[in-house]
């Protein structure tokens, strides 16, 4: 008898969840207007996600163009063919890890700081203190987080696959000694403007949404202690990690399937 | 709305990625010379074109002049109709030739332009008569085989 009760209670628990996160994502997508009309709290944020991400991913970046350069060049050249690295570089990022290697780690840099921020005002009251004085906290606080992640992460994206291709170019062509020539018309004969670019942007700003919605979701659901706040910093990263690699899976299968 | 020392970091990071973004777009895909000249078009039935794609190269002496279209098959002639966009700048007689070559051994497939020898040249909408199908690898390796084993039926015989 209890196990039916657990069970059912697990799925009713579960159910809450998700109800309380929809409703907060309907919520958040419909301050936009409001948000956008006090676009100064939106900058902070793009200030405080965007530039503040800008060394980690731009060094990840460049060192992912370097490793792929060398790994694909040593696959390359086995069947003669190593011109076509450009073409491999610039389609793997383009593609694949701009967006998703990006999307990760501003998860670990951005999201988690926004959750432990979240989750504390929360554990402080300082949520309820604006609710009693009338403001709307998940307008003042959360809407332009969300909107701040919305605009920084495709940016970030767009750097690191450029910072990726130059890195690539560095490794290719000034180390290993491809032919610049053929590097570079290759990867323009072999990447399309909408097809590769336009998609990894789509690709980025789903990511955006989703890491910054789910670590929004996670800080304002914590419970207000410590401990709780520590374990939502914790699933902020699980969760929006296991979210994007699930999510790019679909997105790959619909955008390039067609 | 206020100002804040923040503005100009933040609109140079937006600055950064619009630039990110026309990087990927300019010099990885090549946007420009991609739709800013005018084409004509022309169109070449095949018998076989191989592994022939949409947005594959047109070349004449190796130099591209052109992309291919589209690639439909019409069930009338059982033949494949290749539509191709071919810049205006370059012009072509109208009794010039199509063939599908590879690159490389194993490379991608693209359509080689043969100039021939008309004074008119071709308009747009023209089709193109003499064509000549990809060479396929299979077809070659069984004739090859069929020839072999002919030449040592020959030999047992005599």
């Amino acid at each position: 008898m209890s196990f039916i009760a657990n069970l059912g209670f697990a799925v009713r628990s579960y159910l809450a969840g998700l109800g309380l996160g929809a409703r907060l994502f309907v919520r958040l997508v419909s301050e936009f207007g409001s948000n956008m009309r006090r676009f100064g709290l939106v900058r902070d944020q793009v200030h405080f996600l965007g530039n503040y991400s800008l060394a980690i991913i731009a060094v990840s970046g460049l060192f992912v163009g370097f490793v792929l350069s060398l790994q694909g060049y040593y696959t390359l050249q086995r069947y003669g063919s190593s011109e076509a690295l450009g073409l491999l570089v610039a389609l793997s990022l383009v593609r694949e890890l701009g967006p998703v290697v990006s999307a990760l780690l501003f998860a670990g840099r951005a999201g988690t700081s926004l959750t432990a921020e979240i989750g504390l005002m929360k554990a402080g009251e300082q949520l309820s203190a604006m609710d009693m004085m009338a403001v709307d906290p998940v307008r003042r606080i959360l809407g332009p987080r969300f909107w701040g992640g919305i605009i920084a992460l495709p940016l970030l994206s767009a750097v690191f696959s450029a910072v990726g291709i130059l890195g690539g170019w560095m490794v290719g062509v000034l180390m290993i000694g491809v032919d610049a020539g053929s590097f570079w018309s290759q990867m323009q004969g072999g990447v399309d403007v909408w097809k590769d670019v336009g998609n990894g942007v789509v690709k980025s700003i789903v990511f955006g949404v989703t890491v910054t919605f789910v670590a929004l979701l996670q800080g304002y659901e914590a419970q207000p202690t410590p401990e709780g706040v520590s374990r939502a910093t914790t699933k902020t990263v699980v969760v929006a990690s296991l979210a994007v690699l699930g999510l790019d899976f679909i997105l790959t299968a619909m955008m390039f399937s067609i | 709305m206020q100002r804040s020392k923040n503005d100009v970091w933040v609109g140079l990071f937006v600055l950064l990625g619009a630039a990110a973004i026309l990087f990927l777009a300019l010099k990885s895909a090549n946007l420009l010379t991609l739709n800013f000249q005018s084409n004509y078009t022309v169109s070449g039935r095949f018998d076989n074109i191989g592994g022939l794609k949409r947005q594959a190269a047109v070349k004449s002496a190796g130099v591209v002049v052109g992309r291919v279209e589209n690639v439909t098959f019409d069930d009338k002639t059982f033949q494949a109709t290749v539509t191709m966009n071919i810049e205006s700048r370059y012009q072509f007689p109208k009794d010039s030739s199509l063939k599908i070559l590879t690159s490389g051994l194993l490379g991608e497939q693209y359509i080689g332009i043969e100039a021939g020898s008309e004074a008119d040249n071709l308009a747009n909408g023209d089709r193109i008569q003499a064509t000549q199908s990809a060479v396929v690898l299979e077809n070659l390796i069984s004739q090859f085989l069929y020839n072999k084993a002919a030449d040592g039926a020959d030999k047992g015989g005599k």
